[in-house]
């Protein structure tokens, strides 16, 4: 698997991390030297092994259903850099 | 999914019959206290994110813990879907970027939902009921909620709303008009009220619709369809089928293609228009969600959940038709509401379940539309209700009187036995005085007499007459038959 560079503008996209046309080449070689690194990972024959999704053998942690938190609208939005009557605000998006 | 196509269904469009195929994605706000991975409070408005954690507003190192209330939920409404319980299911991360998601994602289910495959049982206005086939069901946090109008070069963000526990439940697309699809998102909120699960509220965008709609000529395969995003009244979701349907029709018809896209449904302007600016987000990058181990639980935590179900409506409906002899017509308009049936039981209790249903349905539920009076807000209790139908099963009031002590009791309250005394309102039923008042109107009207034996319609007005002299409280078989003997009608 190798990308190209078209893949490389669209994933910078999605991630919105704006990429100039000089580091698009760079990018996507080491982009593509990860993804050869990883792809050693195929030669491994897991058939039969269940996928791992944690270290130890463990349940998910659950709550109840109880209101233990809220009520600290000043803290919620301390560090937004415009706010008005507790709104974070935000250049215009409309549909 | 090819089912045979009812001709009545089609659409006419300028040259074809065109056949219209909707599946849909609801979302359901999960009745909990606090939100699905937060302690934050589910409460609809509050001040501007004063229901929010630092978890829900995606602050650094915050960790999602997810409420189990929220996990029986989906188990609940599983089940009421005669669903698969899945005893293991993952959490995925659904990656785009938008202002009232602070996460840069939502933790939704992909590819291993809580809840697989199930149906609801669909009922028509005429009578006639059919199945759904229910794809999934899967838990999701819902995002917060923007504001545009507040000013004209920012949007407002309020985080109140974001972590919430939403469940999408995905039908296949086995509906086949715009009828179809309201009676089903119908059906499912009856259920998913009388589960407890979610209240329903579509005002405040507790239960929101995705609707698919593709069209082909009958026998074709599948169309193209197009998504419209969060429909959010019954009413709507069926002009939003009707709409779409129609403006793929004249597309296909001018030889033109349906391209794949999401819409938006306009009600003020009566069109679907293209959210174009939402395509390229369609690229969401689902992963695992590394924060959140797979959520596994036992059977017999289903098992439990299962015995604590409620009656849900198919069976309640089923129940009354054969306990109280209802029509399914009748029965299906109790159990829309478990409030209805419960009141409709408590007054059919003990009594002619025909007559509680006639007047619960009729009288009750005619006023209570008539002033947008909800039943749990109804002045008059079943009691009051049960007394009334009491009242006429022994004879002592007439139907007719009946309706003005129903009147009575909305407006004043008490007891309608203690009413019915207190002003006299006790049918007569002493066939003496009947008579008299029979001989006074025949000796009144000895032409009216002359014409009843040619023309016995005229029983009628006799009957009218005799009711007005009596101030309605004559008993009216007595009337007729008193009548019909003197004035000599068979």
């Amino acid at each position: 698997m190798s990308v190209d560079e078209k893949t490389v503008r669209r994933i910078a996209h999605l991630a919105r991390i704006a990429v100039t046309d000089e580091e698009v080449g760079p990018l996507g070689a080491e982009l593509n030297n990860i993804l050869a690194f990883v792809e050693q990972l195929g030669t491994v024959d897991v058939s039969g092994v269940e996928p791992m999704t944690s270290v130890l053998p463990m349940a998910m942690k659950k709550r109840e259903d109880a209101v233990t938190d809220g009520g600290r609208a000043d803290a919620v939005i301390a560090n937004a850099p415009e706010t008005e009557d507790h709104y974070f605000l935000v250049p215009k998006v409309v549909e | 999914m090819n089912a045979p196509v009812d001709p009545k269904k089609l659409i006419k469009g300028g040259l074809h019959d065109w056949e219209v195929v909707i599946g849909m994605e609801i979302h359901a706000q999960v009745t909990s206290k606090a939100k699905l991975f937060s302690g934050a409070a589910t409460a609809f408005g509050g001040e501007p994110n004063d229901h929010v954690s630092l978890v829900d507003a995606a602050m650094p190192g915050m960790l999602p813990v997810i409420n189990q209330e929220c996990v029986a939920q989906a188990v609940r409404t599983g089940l009421g879907l005669k669903a698969q319980i899945n005893l293991r299911s993952v959490f995925d991360r659904k990656n785009y970027f938008y202002p009232d998601l602070p996460q840069g994602y939502q933790i939704s289910q992909y590819k291993d939902p809580i809840v697989g495959e199930g149906e609801v049982l669909v009922d028509m206005p005429d009578g006639t009921s059919f199945t759904v086939g229910i794809e999934r069901l899967h838990l999701e946090q819902d995002a917060g909620k923007s504001l545009h109008d507040q000013d004209p070069t920012r949007s407002f963000v309020d985080l109140n709303r974001s972590g919430v526990a939403l469940m999408e439940i995905v039908s296949r697309p086995d509906l086949r008009s715009s009828e179809e699809a309201k009676a089903y998102v119908t059906k499912l909120r009856t259920i998913l009220r009388y589960l407890g699960t979610c209240d329903g509220d579509m005002e405040k965008g507790n239960l929101r619709a995705d609707v698919n709609v593709s069209v082909r000529r009958p026998g074709d395969p599948l169309g193209t369809r197009c998504e419209i995003k969060n429909v959010n009244s019954i009413r709507f979701i069926g002009q939003a089928v009707e709409t779409e349907a129609r403006r793929q029709i004249a597309i296909l018809e001018d030889g033109g293609k349906i391209d794949q896209e999401t819409r938006l449904f306009d009600p003020g302007k009566g069109e679907t228009r293209s959210m174009r600016s939402k395509e390229e987000a369609h690229d969401y990058r689902y992963f695992p969600d590394p924060d959140l181990l797979p959520l596994e639980f036992e059977q017999s935590f289903v098992d439990e959940l299962a015995k604590g179900l409620p009656e849900l409506p198919d069976a309640k409906k089923a129940r009354f038709v054969k306990d109280y002899g209802l029509s399914t017509y009748d029965a299906g308009v109790l159990v829309a509401e478990r409030a209805s049936a419960d009141y409709y039981e408590a007054v059919a209790k003990g009594r002619d379940g025909k007559a509680a249903a006639n007047w619960v349905i009729n009288e009750l539920f005619g006023r209570l539309n008539k002033e947008s009076v909800g039943i749990e807000q109804t002045p008059v209790s079943a009691d009051q209700l049960g007394a009334i139908v009491d009242l006429i099963g022994e004879g002592v009031i007439s139907g007719k009187i009946a309706k003005d002590l129903f009147e009575i009791v909305w407006t004043e309250g008490g007891d309608p036995r203690a009413i019915v005394d207190s002003r006299g309102m006790k049918q007569v039923t002493d066939t003496g005085a009947i008579e008299a008042a029979v001989d006074e109107i025949i000796a009144k009207n000895p032409d009216k007499v002359a014409q009843a034996k040619e023309k016995p319609t005229l029983l009628g007005w006799f009957v009218g007459q005799t009711m007005k002299a009596t101030g309605g409280k004559a008993n009216p078989a007595a009337v007729n038959a008193l009548l019909k003997a003197k004035l000599g009608i068979d």
